[in-house]
Protein backbone atom coordinates (compact mmCIF):
# COMPACT_ATOMS: atom_id res chain seq x y z
CA UNK A 1 0.00 0.00 0.00
CA UNK A 2 1.43 3.54 -0.77
CA UNK A 3 2.64 5.79 1.98
CA UNK A 4 0.02 5.94 5.04
CA UNK A 5 -3.39 6.18 2.87
CA UNK A 6 -6.04 6.02 5.18
CA UNK A 7 -9.52 3.61 3.85
CA UNK A 8 -12.02 5.80 2.42
CA UNK A 9 -14.29 2.83 3.44
CA UNK A 10 -14.18 -0.10 5.88
CA UNK A 11 -16.23 -2.68 6.34
CA UNK A 12 -16.12 -4.55 9.60
CA UNK A 13 -18.01 -7.96 9.77
CA UNK A 14 -20.96 -6.92 8.27
CA UNK A 15 -23.96 -8.93 8.00
CA UNK A 16 -27.49 -8.13 7.22
CA UNK A 17 -30.99 -10.62 8.17
CA UNK A 18 -33.81 -10.10 6.26
CA UNK A 19 -35.57 -11.98 9.49
CA UNK A 20 -34.10 -15.28 9.39
CA UNK A 21 -32.79 -15.19 6.45
CA UNK A 22 -29.81 -14.55 5.48
CA UNK A 23 -29.03 -11.51 3.56
CA UNK A 24 -24.79 -11.34 3.23
CA UNK A 25 -22.58 -12.12 6.52
CA UNK A 26 -18.97 -11.81 7.32
CA UNK A 27 -18.19 -9.51 4.77
CA UNK A 28 -14.85 -7.34 5.34
CA UNK A 29 -12.74 -5.64 3.45
CA UNK A 30 -11.08 -1.69 2.91
CA UNK A 31 -11.25 0.19 0.33
CA UNK A 32 -8.62 2.95 -0.36
CA UNK A 33 -9.06 6.51 -2.76
CA UNK A 34 -9.11 5.75 -5.95
CA UNK A 35 -9.97 2.24 -5.82
CA UNK A 36 -12.80 0.83 -7.53
CA UNK A 37 -13.77 -2.67 -5.94
CA UNK A 38 -16.34 -5.01 -8.23
CA UNK A 39 -18.97 -7.75 -6.46
CA UNK A 40 -20.14 -10.36 -8.80
CA UNK A 41 -22.17 -13.09 -8.09
CA UNK A 42 -25.48 -14.21 -9.03
CA UNK A 43 -28.85 -13.28 -8.93
CA UNK A 44 -29.67 -13.72 -5.04
CA UNK A 45 -26.15 -13.97 -4.12
CA UNK A 46 -26.61 -10.71 -1.29
CA UNK A 47 -24.95 -8.38 -3.85
CA UNK A 48 -27.28 -5.56 -3.64
CA UNK A 49 -28.15 -6.21 -0.10
CA UNK A 50 -24.45 -5.74 0.73
CA UNK A 51 -24.49 -2.67 -1.56
CA UNK A 52 -27.46 -0.83 0.29
CA UNK A 53 -26.23 -1.68 4.02
CA UNK A 54 -22.73 -0.22 2.88
CA UNK A 55 -24.55 2.68 1.48
CA UNK A 56 -26.79 2.87 4.67
CA UNK A 57 -30.10 2.45 3.37
CA UNK A 58 -30.55 -0.88 5.24
CA UNK A 59 -29.14 -1.40 9.21
CA UNK A 60 -26.27 -4.28 9.36
CA UNK A 61 -27.58 -7.11 11.94
CA UNK A 62 -23.79 -6.89 13.08
CA UNK A 63 -20.16 -5.67 12.28
CA UNK A 64 -19.70 -1.98 11.24
CA UNK A 65 -18.98 -0.01 8.18
CA UNK A 66 -16.96 3.32 9.04
CA UNK A 67 -16.10 6.16 6.46
CA UNK A 68 -13.48 8.85 6.24
CA UNK A 69 -15.37 12.17 5.39
CA UNK A 70 -13.59 15.19 3.33
CA UNK A 71 -13.14 16.26 6.56
CA UNK A 72 -11.11 13.43 7.29
CA UNK A 73 -13.13 12.07 10.34
CA UNK A 74 -13.79 8.38 10.67
CA UNK A 75 -17.63 8.08 11.22
CA UNK A 76 -19.85 5.24 11.39
CA UNK A 77 -22.62 5.97 8.75
CA UNK A 78 -25.24 3.78 10.52
CA UNK A 79 -25.24 6.12 13.94
CA UNK A 80 -24.16 9.85 12.75
CA UNK A 81 -27.26 11.64 12.78
CA UNK A 82 -29.57 12.04 10.00
CA UNK A 83 -28.74 15.39 9.09
CA UNK A 84 -24.87 14.44 8.96
CA UNK A 85 -26.06 11.35 6.72
CA UNK A 86 -27.96 13.59 4.25
CA UNK A 87 -24.99 15.56 3.93
CA UNK A 88 -22.70 12.86 3.54
CA UNK A 89 -24.49 11.31 0.55
CA UNK A 90 -25.02 14.62 -1.41
CA UNK A 91 -21.30 15.89 -0.84
CA UNK A 92 -19.06 12.96 -0.63
CA UNK A 93 -20.93 10.09 -1.70
CA UNK A 94 -23.00 9.01 -5.07
CA UNK A 95 -25.50 6.03 -5.89
CA UNK A 96 -25.72 5.32 -9.50
CA UNK A 97 -29.20 3.31 -9.60
CA UNK A 98 -29.55 0.32 -12.34
CA UNK A 99 -33.13 1.59 -13.35
CA UNK A 100 -31.74 5.52 -13.93
CA UNK A 101 -35.54 6.16 -12.77
CA UNK A 102 -35.29 5.44 -9.58
CA UNK A 103 -32.13 7.85 -9.16
CA UNK A 104 -34.06 10.68 -11.37
CA UNK A 105 -36.35 13.55 -10.60
CA UNK A 106 -38.79 12.41 -13.68
CA UNK A 107 -40.90 15.32 -13.61
CA UNK A 108 -37.97 18.43 -13.56
CA UNK A 109 -35.88 19.53 -16.86
CA UNK A 110 -32.26 17.55 -17.07
CA UNK A 111 -30.46 20.68 -16.01
CA UNK A 112 -32.75 20.73 -12.56
CA UNK A 113 -32.07 17.30 -12.05
CA UNK A 114 -27.84 17.65 -12.44
CA UNK A 115 -28.44 21.01 -10.11
CA UNK A 116 -30.21 19.57 -7.36
CA UNK A 117 -27.66 18.64 -5.73
CA UNK A 118 -25.85 21.94 -6.02
CA UNK A 119 -28.80 23.39 -4.82
CA UNK A 120 -29.22 21.17 -1.50
CA UNK A 121 -26.03 22.19 -0.69
CA UNK A 122 -26.49 25.79 -0.23
CA UNK A 123 -26.22 26.72 -4.17
CA UNK A 124 -28.28 29.56 -4.52
CA UNK A 125 -26.69 31.16 -8.29
CA UNK A 126 -29.21 30.24 -11.10
CA UNK A 127 -26.60 31.24 -13.84
CA UNK A 128 -23.74 28.97 -11.96
CA UNK A 129 -25.60 26.49 -11.31
CA UNK A 130 -26.69 25.70 -14.89
CA UNK A 131 -23.04 26.49 -16.40
CA UNK A 132 -22.03 23.56 -14.28
CA UNK A 133 -25.01 21.83 -15.90
CA UNK A 134 -23.85 22.15 -19.24
CA UNK A 135 -20.41 21.18 -18.34
CA UNK A 136 -22.16 18.04 -17.00
CA UNK A 137 -23.84 17.15 -19.40
CA UNK A 138 -21.22 17.52 -22.02
CA UNK A 139 -18.91 15.48 -19.95
CA UNK A 140 -21.61 12.64 -20.11
CA UNK A 141 -21.71 13.21 -23.39
CA UNK A 142 -25.33 14.20 -23.61
CA UNK A 143 -25.90 17.35 -25.92
CA UNK A 144 -25.95 20.38 -24.09
CA UNK A 145 -28.98 21.98 -26.31
CA UNK A 146 -31.54 19.40 -24.09
CA UNK A 147 -30.64 20.76 -20.78
CA UNK A 148 -34.41 21.94 -20.87
CA UNK A 149 -35.65 18.69 -22.00
CA UNK A 150 -37.28 16.03 -19.35
CA UNK A 151 -35.48 13.18 -18.85
CA UNK A 152 -38.55 10.92 -20.06
CA UNK A 153 -38.07 12.20 -23.87
CA UNK A 154 -33.86 11.14 -22.90
CA UNK A 155 -33.28 7.90 -24.41
CA UNK A 156 -32.30 4.72 -21.43
CA UNK A 157 -28.59 5.11 -22.51
CA UNK A 158 -28.74 8.77 -22.24
CA UNK A 159 -30.73 8.67 -18.74
CA UNK A 160 -28.03 6.57 -17.08
CA UNK A 161 -25.56 9.30 -18.32
CA UNK A 162 -27.96 12.14 -16.71
CA UNK A 163 -27.98 9.92 -13.68
CA UNK A 164 -23.97 9.91 -13.51
CA UNK A 165 -23.73 13.43 -14.31
CA UNK A 166 -26.35 13.92 -11.56
CA UNK A 167 -24.08 12.49 -9.32
CA UNK A 168 -21.13 13.69 -9.81
CA UNK A 169 -21.82 17.01 -9.78
CA UNK A 170 -20.81 17.89 -6.45
CA UNK A 171 -17.62 15.94 -6.43
CA UNK A 172 -18.35 13.40 -4.02
CA UNK A 173 -15.29 10.53 -3.58
CA UNK A 174 -17.00 7.58 -3.51
CA UNK A 175 -19.59 6.03 -6.11
CA UNK A 176 -22.02 3.19 -5.42
CA UNK A 177 -23.05 1.74 -8.75
CA UNK A 178 -25.94 -0.74 -8.81
CA UNK A 179 -25.62 -3.06 -11.90
CA UNK A 180 -24.83 0.55 -13.95
CA UNK A 181 -25.22 -0.93 -17.45
CA UNK A 182 -28.09 -3.36 -16.86
CA UNK A 183 -30.89 -3.22 -18.85
CA UNK A 184 -28.59 -1.38 -21.94
CA UNK A 185 -27.71 -2.47 -25.16
CA UNK A 186 -24.40 -3.64 -25.90
CA UNK A 187 -22.84 -1.22 -27.85
CA UNK A 188 -24.94 1.91 -25.45
CA UNK A 189 -22.83 -0.61 -22.44
CA UNK A 190 -19.65 -0.40 -24.14
CA UNK A 191 -19.68 3.78 -24.12
CA UNK A 192 -21.29 3.65 -20.95
CA UNK A 193 -18.40 1.77 -19.90
CA UNK A 194 -15.98 3.86 -21.53
CA UNK A 195 -17.28 7.10 -19.92
CA UNK A 196 -17.26 5.70 -16.69
CA UNK A 197 -13.52 4.16 -16.56
CA UNK A 198 -12.72 7.72 -17.87
CA UNK A 199 -14.75 9.90 -15.73
CA UNK A 200 -13.63 7.03 -12.69
CA UNK A 201 -9.31 7.81 -13.74
CA UNK A 202 -9.70 11.25 -14.19
CA UNK A 203 -11.50 12.84 -11.25
CA UNK A 204 -9.58 9.83 -8.84
CA UNK A 205 -12.74 8.34 -7.87
CA UNK A 206 -13.79 5.38 -5.18
CA UNK A 207 -16.28 2.90 -6.46
CA UNK A 208 -18.38 0.17 -5.33
CA UNK A 209 -19.78 -1.55 -8.63
CA UNK A 210 -22.41 -4.39 -8.15
CA UNK A 211 -22.86 -6.95 -10.99
CA UNK A 212 -23.17 -10.10 -12.79
CA UNK A 213 -21.40 -9.14 -15.60
CA UNK A 214 -18.10 -10.13 -15.64
CA UNK A 215 -16.60 -7.64 -18.71
CA UNK A 216 -17.95 -4.86 -16.41
CA UNK A 217 -15.64 -5.46 -13.74
CA UNK A 218 -12.92 -6.45 -16.02
CA UNK A 219 -12.92 -2.98 -17.37
CA UNK A 220 -13.76 -1.00 -14.19
CA UNK A 221 -12.50 -2.85 -11.27
CA UNK A 222 -9.30 -3.25 -9.88
CA UNK A 223 -10.27 -5.48 -6.90
CA UNK A 224 -12.86 -8.07 -6.65
CA UNK A 225 -15.20 -9.81 -4.44
CA UNK A 226 -17.37 -12.76 -5.54
CA UNK A 227 -20.26 -13.52 -3.17
CA UNK A 228 -22.54 -16.55 -3.17
CA UNK A 229 -25.19 -17.33 -0.72
CA UNK A 230 -24.48 -14.30 0.96
CA UNK A 231 -20.97 -14.53 1.88
CA UNK A 232 -17.69 -13.73 0.65
CA UNK A 233 -16.05 -16.83 -1.25
CA UNK A 234 -12.95 -15.42 -3.07
CA UNK A 235 -11.40 -11.74 -3.04
CA UNK A 236 -8.56 -10.41 -4.91
CA UNK A 237 -7.41 -8.44 -7.44
CA UNK A 238 -9.52 -8.57 -10.83
CA UNK A 239 -7.18 -9.83 -12.92
CA UNK A 240 -5.99 -12.74 -11.15
CA UNK A 241 -9.55 -13.48 -9.92
CA UNK A 242 -10.78 -14.09 -13.19
CA UNK A 243 -7.75 -15.41 -14.97
CA UNK A 244 -7.34 -17.94 -12.01
CA UNK A 245 -10.28 -18.27 -9.88
CA UNK A 246 -9.83 -20.71 -7.02
CA UNK A 247 -12.80 -21.13 -5.57
CA UNK A 248 -15.22 -23.65 -7.40
CA UNK A 249 -17.75 -21.12 -7.94
CA UNK A 250 -15.80 -18.77 -9.18
CA UNK A 251 -14.26 -21.17 -11.53
CA UNK A 252 -17.58 -21.84 -12.62
CA UNK A 253 -18.50 -18.14 -13.06
CA UNK A 254 -16.21 -17.84 -14.92
CA UNK A 255 -16.26 -20.67 -17.32
CA UNK A 256 -19.86 -19.20 -18.03
CA UNK A 257 -18.85 -16.90 -19.70
CA UNK A 258 -18.76 -16.66 -23.82
CA UNK A 259 -15.48 -16.76 -25.10
CA UNK A 260 -14.74 -16.45 -28.62
CA UNK B 1 -75.49 46.82 -3.15
CA UNK B 2 -74.96 46.56 0.27
CA UNK B 3 -73.51 49.45 2.23
CA UNK B 4 -69.61 49.32 3.77
CA UNK B 5 -71.17 50.00 7.11
CA UNK B 6 -71.56 47.19 9.90
CA UNK B 7 -74.59 45.44 9.79
CA UNK B 8 -75.74 43.27 13.08
CA UNK B 9 -77.24 40.12 12.56
CA UNK B 10 -79.24 37.63 14.59
CA UNK B 11 -77.59 34.53 16.38
CA UNK B 12 -80.21 31.54 15.84
CA UNK B 13 -79.68 29.77 19.62
CA UNK B 14 -80.18 26.30 18.01
CA UNK B 15 -76.81 26.63 17.09
CA UNK B 16 -73.69 26.44 19.35
CA UNK B 17 -71.76 29.90 19.42
CA UNK B 18 -69.67 29.93 16.29
CA UNK B 19 -71.29 26.56 15.12
CA UNK B 20 -68.64 24.00 16.78
CA UNK B 21 -68.85 22.65 20.40
CA UNK B 22 -67.20 24.15 23.27
CA UNK B 23 -64.24 21.00 23.35
CA UNK B 24 -63.49 21.50 19.51
CA UNK B 25 -63.01 24.92 19.34
CA UNK B 26 -60.41 24.30 22.45
CA UNK B 27 -59.16 21.84 20.11
CA UNK B 28 -58.51 24.23 17.72
CA UNK B 29 -57.39 27.15 19.89
CA UNK B 30 -54.68 24.40 21.14
CA UNK B 31 -52.89 23.63 17.32
CA UNK B 32 -53.18 27.65 16.47
CA UNK B 33 -51.32 28.31 20.20
CA UNK B 34 -48.79 25.58 18.75
CA UNK B 35 -48.80 27.16 15.07
CA UNK B 36 -47.74 30.28 16.84
CA UNK B 37 -45.18 29.34 18.71
CA UNK B 38 -43.31 27.44 15.76
CA UNK B 39 -43.66 29.95 12.90
CA UNK B 40 -44.45 28.15 9.92
CA UNK B 41 -44.73 25.01 11.23
CA UNK B 42 -47.71 22.79 9.89
CA UNK B 43 -49.40 21.75 13.18
CA UNK B 44 -51.93 19.02 12.27
CA UNK B 45 -55.42 19.10 14.08
CA UNK B 46 -58.48 16.77 13.89
CA UNK B 47 -60.88 18.64 11.18
CA UNK B 48 -64.17 18.76 11.58
CA UNK B 49 -66.89 17.73 8.61
CA UNK B 50 -68.47 21.12 7.87
CA UNK B 51 -71.78 21.89 6.42
CA UNK B 52 -69.66 22.88 3.22
CA UNK B 53 -67.42 21.22 1.07
CA UNK B 54 -63.63 21.09 1.45
CA UNK B 55 -62.29 23.85 -1.47
CA UNK B 56 -64.85 25.91 -0.04
CA UNK B 57 -62.59 27.34 3.54
CA UNK B 58 -63.67 24.61 5.84
CA UNK B 59 -60.05 25.25 7.34
CA UNK B 60 -60.41 29.52 7.24
CA UNK B 61 -63.69 29.01 8.81
CA UNK B 62 -62.60 26.24 11.96
CA UNK B 63 -59.96 28.60 12.97
CA UNK B 64 -61.98 31.92 12.69
CA UNK B 65 -64.81 29.68 15.14
CA UNK B 66 -61.68 28.83 17.30
CA UNK B 67 -60.93 32.63 17.70
CA UNK B 68 -64.14 34.89 17.17
CA UNK B 69 -65.64 36.23 19.99
CA UNK B 70 -69.30 38.24 20.63
CA UNK B 71 -67.18 41.72 20.42
CA UNK B 72 -65.78 41.20 17.15
CA UNK B 73 -65.90 42.52 14.32
CA UNK B 74 -65.93 40.10 10.44
CA UNK B 75 -64.79 40.81 7.08
CA UNK B 76 -64.83 38.14 4.91
CA UNK B 77 -63.10 38.27 1.13
CA UNK B 78 -62.91 36.16 -1.42
CA UNK B 79 -60.07 37.13 -4.40
CA UNK B 80 -60.06 40.69 -2.49
CA UNK B 81 -63.91 41.19 -3.00
CA UNK B 82 -66.60 41.28 -0.23
CA UNK B 83 -69.31 40.21 -2.24
CA UNK B 84 -68.53 37.14 -4.30
CA UNK B 85 -70.41 34.18 -3.05
CA UNK B 86 -68.11 32.45 -1.27
CA UNK B 87 -67.65 35.50 1.07
CA UNK B 88 -70.91 36.31 1.33
CA UNK B 89 -72.19 32.78 2.45
CA UNK B 90 -69.01 32.62 4.81
CA UNK B 91 -70.22 35.57 6.27
CA UNK B 92 -73.98 34.78 6.56
CA UNK B 93 -72.74 31.64 8.30
CA UNK B 94 -70.82 33.37 11.31
CA UNK B 95 -73.50 36.09 11.23
CA UNK B 96 -76.39 33.15 12.04
CA UNK B 97 -74.19 31.13 14.12
CA UNK B 98 -72.84 34.00 16.16
CA UNK B 99 -74.95 36.75 16.01
CA UNK B 100 -71.29 38.33 15.42
CA UNK B 101 -70.80 42.41 13.76
CA UNK B 102 -69.57 42.15 10.05
CA UNK B 103 -68.34 44.91 7.55
CA UNK B 104 -66.95 45.31 4.52
CA UNK B 105 -64.51 47.86 5.74
CA UNK B 106 -60.75 46.81 6.37
CA UNK B 107 -60.08 49.05 8.85
CA UNK B 108 -63.13 48.25 11.11
CA UNK B 109 -62.82 44.50 10.92
CA UNK B 110 -60.88 42.49 14.08
CA UNK B 111 -61.22 39.57 12.34
CA UNK B 112 -60.69 39.02 7.99
CA UNK B 113 -61.34 36.06 6.76
CA UNK B 114 -59.47 35.33 2.98
CA UNK B 115 -58.59 33.30 0.42
CA UNK B 116 -55.91 34.58 -1.99
CA UNK B 117 -55.61 38.09 -1.07
CA UNK B 118 -54.53 40.36 1.69
CA UNK B 119 -56.20 43.73 1.75
CA UNK B 120 -54.18 46.98 0.37
CA UNK B 121 -54.35 48.62 3.66
CA UNK B 122 -51.91 47.97 6.01
CA UNK B 123 -52.95 45.45 8.88
CA UNK B 124 -53.28 46.49 12.81
CA UNK B 125 -51.98 44.93 15.83
CA UNK B 126 -55.51 44.22 16.89
CA UNK B 127 -56.80 42.33 13.99
CA UNK B 128 -56.29 38.62 12.75
CA UNK B 129 -56.01 37.55 9.13
CA UNK B 130 -57.38 34.27 8.35
CA UNK B 131 -56.67 32.57 5.42
CA UNK B 132 -58.37 29.63 3.71
CA UNK B 133 -55.60 27.42 2.54
CA UNK B 134 -56.10 24.24 0.05
CA UNK B 135 -52.16 22.84 -0.43
CA UNK B 136 -50.52 23.87 2.85
CA UNK B 137 -47.20 21.67 2.13
CA UNK B 138 -44.91 23.72 -0.17
CA UNK B 139 -42.52 20.90 -1.15
CA UNK B 140 -46.24 18.38 -2.36
CA UNK B 141 -45.84 18.82 -6.31
CA UNK B 142 -42.08 17.55 -6.28
CA UNK B 143 -42.08 15.36 -3.12
CA UNK B 144 -45.71 13.51 -3.02
CA UNK B 145 -44.69 11.25 0.57
CA UNK B 146 -45.81 13.06 3.79
CA UNK B 147 -43.33 10.92 5.39
CA UNK B 148 -40.45 12.32 3.34
CA UNK B 149 -41.47 16.04 3.37
CA UNK B 150 -42.33 16.21 7.14
CA UNK B 151 -38.78 15.11 7.82
CA UNK B 152 -37.60 17.47 5.10
CA UNK B 153 -39.02 20.25 7.25
CA UNK B 154 -37.44 19.00 10.30
CA UNK B 155 -34.21 18.85 9.05
CA UNK B 156 -34.38 22.15 6.96
CA UNK B 157 -33.86 20.22 4.06
CA UNK B 158 -35.36 22.57 1.39
CA UNK B 159 -33.08 22.49 -1.78
CA UNK B 160 -35.74 20.71 -3.51
CA UNK B 161 -37.81 24.32 -3.13
CA UNK B 162 -34.89 25.80 -5.45
CA UNK B 163 -35.55 23.07 -8.31
CA UNK B 164 -39.20 23.93 -8.48
CA UNK B 165 -37.88 27.52 -9.12
CA UNK B 166 -35.11 26.80 -10.78
CA UNK B 167 -37.13 24.71 -13.60
CA UNK B 168 -40.00 27.75 -13.90
CA UNK B 169 -36.37 29.95 -15.29
CA UNK B 170 -35.34 27.57 -17.73
CA UNK B 171 -38.75 26.95 -19.24
CA UNK B 172 -39.81 30.64 -18.71
CA UNK B 173 -37.11 32.71 -18.40
CA UNK B 174 -38.39 34.06 -15.13
CA UNK B 175 -39.38 32.81 -11.65
CA UNK B 176 -43.24 32.03 -13.37
CA UNK B 177 -44.73 30.84 -9.99
CA UNK B 178 -47.21 33.84 -9.39
CA UNK B 179 -49.46 32.56 -6.54
CA UNK B 180 -48.41 30.14 -3.85
CA UNK B 181 -44.85 31.65 -3.99
CA UNK B 182 -42.66 29.55 -1.16
CA UNK B 183 -41.65 32.08 1.85
CA UNK B 184 -39.18 31.36 4.49
CA UNK B 185 -40.92 31.95 7.83
CA UNK B 186 -38.52 33.81 10.86
CA UNK B 187 -35.47 31.74 8.95
CA UNK B 188 -36.59 28.31 9.91
CA UNK B 189 -39.79 26.83 7.61
CA UNK B 190 -40.24 27.23 4.30
CA UNK B 191 -44.16 27.58 4.14
CA UNK B 192 -47.24 27.96 1.55
CA UNK B 193 -49.15 31.31 1.32
CA UNK B 194 -51.66 29.43 -1.17
CA UNK B 195 -53.15 29.91 -3.13
CA UNK B 196 -52.52 33.76 -2.29
CA UNK B 197 -50.62 35.85 -5.20
CA UNK B 198 -47.08 36.77 -4.94
CA UNK B 199 -48.01 40.32 -4.84
CA UNK B 200 -48.86 39.61 -1.78
CA UNK B 201 -46.09 38.11 -0.58
CA UNK B 202 -44.48 41.57 0.94
CA UNK B 203 -46.96 42.34 3.28
CA UNK B 204 -46.61 39.08 5.11
CA UNK B 205 -43.24 40.25 5.84
CA UNK B 206 -43.32 41.85 9.66
CA UNK B 207 -47.20 42.64 9.77
CA UNK B 208 -48.49 43.55 13.02
CA UNK B 209 -51.28 41.75 12.68
CA UNK B 210 -51.30 37.79 13.81
CA UNK B 211 -52.01 35.31 10.92
CA UNK B 212 -53.59 32.22 10.79
CA UNK B 213 -53.67 29.50 8.08
CA UNK B 214 -56.19 26.80 7.78
CA UNK B 215 -56.28 23.68 5.98
CA UNK B 216 -59.61 21.79 6.13
CA UNK B 217 -58.87 18.70 4.39
CA UNK B 218 -55.32 18.51 4.70
CA UNK B 219 -55.93 19.01 8.81
CA UNK B 220 -53.39 21.55 9.06
CA UNK B 221 -53.00 24.99 10.92
CA UNK B 222 -50.26 27.26 10.56
CA UNK B 223 -49.33 30.75 11.45
CA UNK B 224 -47.18 33.71 11.31
CA UNK B 225 -47.03 35.80 14.55
CA UNK B 226 -47.38 39.53 14.57
CA UNK B 227 -43.85 41.44 13.80
CA UNK B 228 -42.19 38.01 11.84
CA UNK B 229 -39.50 38.03 9.03
CA UNK B 230 -41.55 36.39 5.87
CA UNK B 231 -38.74 35.94 2.69
CA UNK B 232 -39.81 35.19 -0.55
CA UNK B 233 -37.40 32.17 -2.09
CA UNK B 234 -35.32 33.50 -4.61
CA UNK B 235 -31.80 33.18 -6.62
CA UNK B 236 -28.74 35.48 -6.43
CA UNK B 237 -29.46 36.38 -9.91
CA UNK B 238 -33.01 36.39 -10.44
CA UNK B 239 -34.50 37.99 -6.85
CA UNK B 240 -38.18 37.71 -6.04
CA UNK B 241 -39.67 40.19 -7.70
CA UNK B 242 -43.43 41.68 -7.97
CA UNK B 243 -46.11 41.62 -10.81
CA UNK B 244 -46.77 44.83 -12.02
CA UNK B 245 -49.24 46.06 -14.51
CA UNK B 246 -49.36 48.12 -17.46
CA UNK B 247 -52.78 49.93 -16.32
CA UNK B 248 -54.37 51.76 -13.65
CA UNK B 249 -57.50 51.02 -12.04
CA UNK B 250 -60.31 52.07 -14.13
CA UNK B 251 -62.27 52.91 -11.02
CA UNK B 252 -60.11 54.84 -8.49
CA UNK B 253 -56.99 55.31 -11.04
CA UNK B 254 -54.92 53.68 -8.26
CA UNK B 255 -51.39 52.42 -9.68
CA UNK B 256 -49.89 50.50 -6.88
CA UNK B 257 -52.95 48.49 -6.25
CA UNK B 258 -53.39 44.35 -7.40
CA UNK B 259 -55.64 44.57 -10.66
CA UNK B 260 -58.09 42.33 -11.87
CA UNK B 261 -58.81 42.04 -15.39
CA UNK B 262 -62.65 42.12 -16.21
CA UNK B 263 -63.88 41.06 -19.73
CA UNK B 264 -66.07 43.52 -20.75
CA UNK B 265 -68.07 42.49 -24.25
CA UNK B 266 -67.21 39.97 -26.97
CA UNK B 267 -65.60 42.23 -28.90
CA UNK B 268 -62.23 42.87 -27.08
CA UNK B 269 -63.14 45.29 -24.37
CA UNK B 270 -61.56 44.99 -21.26
CA UNK B 271 -60.67 46.55 -18.06
CA UNK B 272 -58.63 46.54 -14.99
CA UNK B 273 -60.00 46.89 -11.70
CA UNK B 274 -59.12 46.91 -8.16
CA UNK B 275 -59.14 43.43 -6.53
CA UNK B 276 -59.61 44.90 -3.14
CA UNK B 277 -63.14 45.99 -3.55
CA UNK B 278 -63.24 48.05 -0.03
CA UNK B 279 -60.00 49.36 -0.91
CA UNK B 280 -61.16 50.55 -4.64
CA UNK B 281 -64.35 51.81 -3.24
CA UNK B 282 -62.86 53.94 -0.46
CA UNK B 283 -60.11 55.85 -2.88
CA UNK B 284 -63.61 56.65 -4.97
CA UNK B 285 -65.07 58.20 -1.61
CA UNK B 286 -62.07 60.32 -0.90
CA UNK B 287 -62.31 61.94 -4.49
CA UNK B 288 -60.32 59.38 -6.72
CA UNK B 289 -61.77 58.99 -10.39
CA UNK B 290 -60.44 56.57 -12.69
CA UNK B 291 -60.68 56.69 -16.54
CA UNK B 292 -63.52 54.67 -16.28
CA UNK B 293 -65.49 56.00 -14.13
CA UNK B 294 -65.24 59.41 -15.39
CA UNK B 295 -67.40 57.72 -18.22
CA UNK B 296 -69.51 56.19 -15.73
CA UNK B 297 -70.64 53.03 -17.66
CA UNK B 298 -71.57 51.27 -14.74
CA UNK B 299 -74.31 54.26 -13.66
CA UNK B 300 -75.68 54.24 -16.92
CA UNK B 301 -75.74 50.16 -17.09
CA UNK B 302 -77.52 50.05 -13.52
CA UNK B 303 -80.07 52.71 -15.13
CA UNK B 304 -80.83 50.45 -18.25
CA UNK B 305 -84.10 48.67 -17.43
Amino acid sequence: MIGAAQPILQADDVAHYYGRHRGCEHVSFDLFPGEVMGVVGESGSGKSTLLSTLYGRLTPTAGRVTCRTRTDESVDIHTISEPERRLLMRVDWAFVHQNPRDGLRMNVSAGANVGERLMAVGERHYGDIRSKAIDWLERVEVDAERIDDLPATYSGGMQQRLQIARNLVTGPRLIFMDEPTGGLDVSVQARLLDLLRGLVTDLGLSAIVVTHDLAVVRLLAHRLLVMRKGRVVESGLTDQVLDDPQHPYSQLLVSSILRT
Amino acid sequence: MSQPSETQGAWDPSYNFAFLDEQTKRMIRRAILKAVAIPGYQAPFASREMPMPYGWGTGGIQVTAGVIGPDDVLKVIDQGSDDTTNAISIRKFFVRTTGVRTTESTGDASIIQTRHRIPESPLREDQILVYQVPIPEPLRFLEPRETETRQMHALEDYGLMHVKLYEDIARHGHIATSYAYPVKVAGRYVMDPSPTPKFDNPKMDRCPALQLFGAGREKRIYAIPPYTEVKSLDFDDYPFELPTWDAACALCGDTHSFLDEVILDDAGGRMFVCSDTDHCRERRANGHVGPAAAAAPFETMSAAP
